[in-house]
This record gives structure tokens, C-alpha cells and sequence, in this order.
């Protein structure tokens, strides 16, 4: 194994939890504004960044605002003035951002924002699920899910180097499961600060762009001595064209993702699979889970005790849900017999959003496995070890019979 | 015969005991709130809709008073609670909620409610931080205040939020310690029945217990005798010269009057354009 430019035994180990491993890198990250607005189980990030501000620990502008749409509406602001933003926030929070999420990524900002994933109302619900990053998925947003707090500090980190490089220039949302991960002690290590503040390259660079009324290029930011106006009126003649470059970038997220990957287990000597999907046991396995998030991390201990007995069971962690990997889900897969694809969250009145995109990743393949589609852990049920084998024990079953009887199944809910 | 406590007529007693932290002010408001209902003689609810938000003091009435009640969003209560009375305006909607929720992420619908002088009565419960998250600094948050984000002290200026409301055209608004709970309960029957047209507005000084004041090393009694000096009745207030205002709470009722109200005035409306409509 090729030895890490900051070996694990200079790295820093703080026992903290999800939330404050998040707040930990960010202060390490040279952002430039903070602009948030308190909601469980978010809110353990802003209040010990806040702390750091007060004490002088960071150079960074913190801004209390009164609404999580003025959370938003403040960080699209100092981004397009050029500042390093980050915010942070769940369920409602996220919801009434929702107008803003579009005009960040719209404008190609990027601004990193870590979504602790919660249920969204009605009824009031503090625990997670997935819903709340669901509702974001067509907002041109990166997303990316993490399983464990390390993953937490360490992809809050690379966002910033995959929002702000040049072929991708778009927010960046780091979804980590409230409560499981944000209020739940683990030892993180931690770098040293110069090495992050190394890894981004200082503070946020920004790109040039040409502007033809002042027929020069310059930097894409808000600057009086080179006025830009932005997001101005962009009827039927020009709107879809300048939505083609959003389509781009997206496409080439998934490649800087995976780079940072790599760009990141040189420095640490930790890495996430490819960066964009992390698997476990699938190569020879017959039947597969696909899970976002923390609950990856049952499925695999589930997994590998059943390995043990001699069932042939894999598992499928996305990393990044948007971009969706489709031609890499297809790869992987080929040949399974049987997937199972768990949501946490679904579409009212049709599946689960990650079912959709996997059944999308196999429309145009010959050989495509049998999918079925799992509901798990709304409101912040437990996905329990037991669960997870009801799951595997249910593939099997369909790998057995070759025959999907029912395409949508809940798992652990009373009838 | 048992004795029983007057609030238990108006309270789910299945579902107590209440989630509020103990010695919470919360539970002084109910009290107020339910002998207000009895002296006036209002045992049946049921033309009461009571509408609130997210926090601490939304919880009041959604689970625990016995009468129809919805628990919306953050910021919301007041847009639920006109559309509930635009609907069916012989009920009596009474919003309750907490300063984090009128006064910052819902406070355009707060001053646009009382423009309107719409048929609402909002109680407004201002424990000076947003505590459900465990005590953020809010735009109450008086300065000099240590909170969890302000932890050398709060440098921000706060709302008056009562003082807004006294401006726009709500027909009452009066302000109240928690320690002056007889005004209050007075102050509540008064908004309830003899003024009981318009945007009433009743904001009760009630900081948080958990995050005000035991995160000051007080304690809850302490923190009441020091509140009722603090308490200053708004003539006398008006007396104080500048320099000694700081500090001290202006209360009192500020306003009262029985202008017409948005109801009054929609009806009026619609009866010169189209002779009246069901139902209004």
C-alpha cells in the first residue's frame, strides 16, 4: 500500500459526532461566510462553528439569519461575490430553501452545504429518512451520501474541491443521517490544517469567463470594477441554451468526484470505493442491495454474517446520487441475478427515487437482474439487523422463483 | 370532593404530562389561558381553532388543550390560522407560538396579519432564543445575551415586537411578564371578549428556563423576582428618563380598539359588489 502523504499516526483522532465532524472541516476549509438558521439535527454543526468564530479560530463571516430561505438567499450572495459559502440544514429547512437551490446551481455557485437528512412534515418528525434530499434531486445540486462520521469530515472537505473546480462550478450537498450519524460519537482523524488548506489550494479560486460588453474575460464575481449582471431576464430565445452548460457539468462531476477520491486516499489514506460507489462482496454474489447513507453499514455486517453461512449477498453503497452513476451501476451489476434497491423515502404514488434510477440504469441492458424495491426506516424507524436479513432472505427467495411478485415492499412497518 | 386544578378542564390528560422542561414558563400560560376561559364562562371549545407553529410554545395547545388545534410549520401559524378564519370566520382562531416563530421566520406574516387588522388572536410566548434547538441567539434576544452562538454576548439589537404590532393597525396589543399573571389572564379575557374583532396581539415575556435562565446560573425563582422588577407598567415606563429605560420591560396593554376588522371590511366589500355572499 502506497504510504499516505499524512500518515494516520499525525492525523488527529477526535472523539466527536457527525455534526461537529462536519463543523471541524469546515473550519478548516478557509470558507469565507457562514450563513445559517438552527433546526434539529442540524444544528450542532452551526453552533459549534459559531463558537469558532467567536473565539478567532476562523477568519470566516457568521450570519444568524432569520429563515433558512435567507440562509440560502445570504450564501448565493457571497458566492457571487466570490466568497467560500457553506450552510447547513434538514427537512423543512431544505424545503424552504427549495426556490434558492435552483438559483445556486442556476448560477453556478458553488456553495458546499451539508444536508442532515430528516423527515419531511406532516406529521412533525425529527428523525431521518431520505425525504428531504429526495426533494432536491432536480435542483442541479451534487449530492453526495455518507455512511459514517470519518466520511462525514472527509467528504466535507472534497466538496469544496468538487464544487469549486472549473468543469464542475456547482453546489455540492453532503447528506449525513441525522441522529444516526450527527448525534452519535466516533473517533475521527482529523488533518492538520495546513494540509487541507494545501489540499483546496487556499481560498476559493474563482473562474474567468469572457464578457462580450466588456470584451474581456474576467473573473465570474460580483466586482464593481468589472460589473456583471446576473441572473438577469433570459426568455425562450436564450433560457435553454444557457441550461445546456448545467447539463455538462454534471456530466463531468462524476469524474472529479472520483479524482478527488484518489487525490484524497494519497493524502489520508482513506478512500470511499471510487468515490462514487462503494461495494461490498459483489462480484461473485447472486443477490445485491443497493442503500444510500448510514444503513449501508448494516447491510454490510448483515452481509458478511450471511456470506458466512454460505449465502451469496453483496451491497451497493451510493456515494453519489446526482450525478447518478447509471453506466457504473450497470457494470457492477451485471450478471447479479437479483437487486434489491432501498429507499429511504419514496415518491407518493410510484417507488422510491433511487428504484427509479436503477430500473432507469438497466432499461437498455440485455442482462438485466430482477429488481425489487424495499421502503425502509421513514421517520426514523431503525433498520435493524433483522431487517436487513428479512431483505437478503426475500432476494433470495425471488432468485429462487425467478419472479418479482411485488415490486414495492415495506420493511418494518406495523400493519 | 377533590380538588382539581382549574387547567385540567381544558387539557388532554392522556397525553400529560407535558414535554416542556420542568419549571418551564409555558405551563403558566396554559393556567392563564384555561382560567381565562372559565371566568369567562367558555367550557366548550368547540368554536375554538387553535393554530401553532414550531418551538416550544407550540406545543401549548396542539396535543395538549381539548379543542381543535394544528400544528404547522415553522413560521406558518398565522397564513393557517387567516385561512382557517377566511373560511369559516364564526370561529375563534387563536394562534399560539413562540417569538422564534412570529417574530423571525414568520414575522412578514405577523406584520401583515395586523395590517390587515385580520380577526386572529395571536399569543405570542417570547422566551428570547429559539430554545426547541437548544437556545440559538433570535431576533428577541435582548443584547448582551450569552447563548449558544453568542458566547461572548449577543451584540445584535433585538425586535420590540410589540411596539411593531402597536404601529400597524391591530385593534389590541399589550405586553406581559409571566410574573403578572392576573394582567395577563385579564389581558387575555379582554381579547377574547370585549375586544374580540381584529388583529389581538399578546406578547407574554417568558424566558426560556432551560436556556435563559438556568444557562445564566439562575434559578426559576430567582429569575421571577428579578423579572417582576424588571416589570415596569407602561405609564410609568414612559416616565422613566432615557438612560434608565434600559433593562426594564414596558407592560401593559398599548392599544385597544374596536376598529373594524378585515372581516367587517370584506363583508362590507363584498356586499357593494355583489349584494352579499353565503356564509360571511
Amino acid at each position: 500500500m502506497l504510504k499516505p502523504r499524512v500518515p494516520l499516526e499525525e492525523q488527529k483522532v477526535m472523539p466527536v459526532n457527525g455534526d461537529e465532524a462536519v463543523a471541524y472541516a469546515v473550519k478548516q476549509c478557509l470558507v469565507d461566510v457562514v450563513a445559517a438558521y438552527p433546526i434539529t439535527p442540524q444544528t450542532i454543526i452551526v453552533e459549534k462553528f459559531s463558537e469558532f468564530v467567536a473565539n478567532g479560530e476562523v477568519k470566516t463571516q457568521y450570519v444568524p439569519v432569520e429563515s433558512e430561505h435567507s440562509a440560502m438567499s445570504a450564501c448565493i450572495g457571497a458566492a457571487a461575490a466570490g466568497a467560500r459559502t457553506f450552510t447547513s440544514t434538514s427537512a423543512q429547512g431544505l424545503a424552504l430553501m427549495w426556490e434558492n437551490l435552483y438559483i445556486a446551481s442556476g448560477l453556478r455557485l458553488p456553495i458546499v452545504m451539508a444536508v442532515v437528512n430528516r423527515a419531511l412534515s406532516a406529521p412533525i418528525n425529527i428523525h431521518c429518512d431520505h425525504s428531504d434530499a429526495y426533494g432536491m434531486r432536480d435542483s442541479g445540486w451534487i449530492q453526495l451520501f455518507v455512511e459514517n462520521s470519518q466520511e462525514a469530515y472527509d467528504t466535507t472537505i472534497q466538496a469544496f474541491k468538487i464544487a469549486e473546480h472549473p468543469e464542475v462550478q456547482l453546489p455540492v450537498a453532503v447528506n449525513l443521517d441525522g441522529f444516526f450519524l450527527s448525534h452519535t460519537l466516533e473517533n475521527v482523524y482529523m488533518l492538520p490544517d495546513e494540509e487541507v488548506h494545501r489540499f483546496l489550494g487556499g481560498y476559493r479560486k474563482l473562474v474567468k469567463t469572457y464578457v462580450d460588453y466588456l470584451n474581456r474575460e474576467v473573473e465570474y464575481k460580483l466586482d464593481p470594477a468589472n460589473p456583471l449582471s446576473i441572473g438577469s431576464l433570459d426568455l425562450y430565445d436564450y433560457y435553454f441554451e444557457h441550461k445546456m452548460p448545467q447539463v455538462e457539468a454534471m456530466k463531468k462531476a462524476s469524474d472529479v468526484v472520483r479524482r478527488v477520491n484518489e487525490e484524497w486516499y494519497e493524502l489520508t489514506g482513506r478512500s470511499y470505493g471510487d468515490g462514487v460507489i462503494d461495494s461490498y462482496a459483489v462480484e461473485d454474489a447472486d443477490a445485491v442491495v443497493i442503500v444510500l447513507g448510514s444503513s449501508a453499514g448494516t447491510m454490510k455486517y448483515v452481509a458478511s454474517l450471511m456470506r458466512q453461512k454460505g449465502f451469496k449477498v453483496g451491497v451497493v453503497r451510493l456515494r453519489m446520487f446526482r450525478p447518478f452513476p447509471f453506466s457504473e451501476v450497470r457494470e457492477l451489476l451485471k450478471g447479479v441475478k437479483v437487486v434489491g434497491v432501498m429507499d429511504r423515502g419514496l415518491s407518493f404514488g410510484s417507488y422510491g427515487p433511487l428504484y427509479l434510477e436503477v430500473n432507469t440504469a438497466f432499461y437498455y441492458s440485455k442482462e438485466r437482474p430482477l429488481l425489487v424495491n424495499y421502503i425502509y426506516g421513514l421517520g426514523g424507524r431503525d433498520l435493524s439487523p433483522a431487517m436487513a436479513e428479512e431483505v437478503f432472505m426475500d432476494l433470495i427467495e425471488v432468485a429462487k422463483i425467478s419472479e418479482v411478485r411485488e415490486h414495492l415492499k415495506f420493511i418494518g412497518v406495523r400493519s | 370532593m377533590e380538588a382539581r386544578h382549574p387547567t385540567r378542564d381544558y387539557v388532554r390528560e392522556e397525553v400529560l404530562p407535558t414535554t416542556f422542561c420542568p419549571g418551564c414558563y409555558n405551563g403558566i400560560v396554559m393556567n392563564a389561558m384555561a382560567l381565562a376561559f372559565k371566568e369567562l364562562g367558555i367550557y366548550d371549545l368547540r368554536s375554538y381553532v387553535f393554530v401553532s407553529g414550531i418551538g416550544c410554545a407550540s406545543w401549548i395547545p396542539n396535543p395538549y388543550l381539548k379543542a381543535d388545534s394544528i400544528h404547522t410549520l415553522h413560521g406558518r401559524a398565522i397564513p393557517v390560522a387567516t385561512g382557517i378564519k377566511l373560511a369559516k370566520p364564526s370561529l375563534n382562531v387563536i394562534v399560539i407560538a413562540g417569538d422564534g416563530d412570529l417574530a423571525s421566520i414568520g414575522g412578514n406574516h405577523l406584520i401583515h396579519a395586523a395590517r390587515r387588522n385580520m380577526d386572529i388572536l395571536v399569543i405570542m410566548v417570547n422566551n428570547l432564543v429559539y430554545a426547541m434547538t437548544r437556545g440559538q441567539q433570535s431576533p428577541t434576544t435582548p443584547q448582551g445575551f450569552i447563548t449558544i452562538t453568542t458566547p461572548y454576548g449577543n451584540f445584535e439589537k433585538p425586535f420590540d415586537i410589540s411596539r411593531i404590532i402597536v404601529e400597524t393597525n391591530a385593534n389590541y396589543v399589550a405586553r406581559w411578564c409571566i410574573v403578572n399573571f392576573p394582567q395577563l389572564k385579564e389581558s387575555i379575557k379582554e381579547a377574547l371578549a370585549k375586544y374580540n374583532r381584529g388583529f389581538r396581539f399578546i406578547e407574554i415575556w417568558a424566558p426560556c428556563i432551560t436556556y435563559v435562565v438556568r444557562y445564566e446560573g439562575k434559578t426559576a425563582g430567582g429569575a421571577l423576582k428579578e423579572m417582576s422588577k424588571k416589570c415596569v407598567p407602561l405609564s410609568d415606563y414612559e416616565k422613566l428618563p432615557m438612560e434608565k429605560r434600559d433593562g426594564c420591560i414596558a407592560v401593559g396593554v398599548f392599544k385597544k380598539e374596536l376598529k373594524p376588522s378585515f372581516i367587517d371590511l370584506y363583508k362590507s366589500y363584498v356586499e357593494k359588489a355583489v349584494g352579499g355572499v353565503n356564509g360571511i
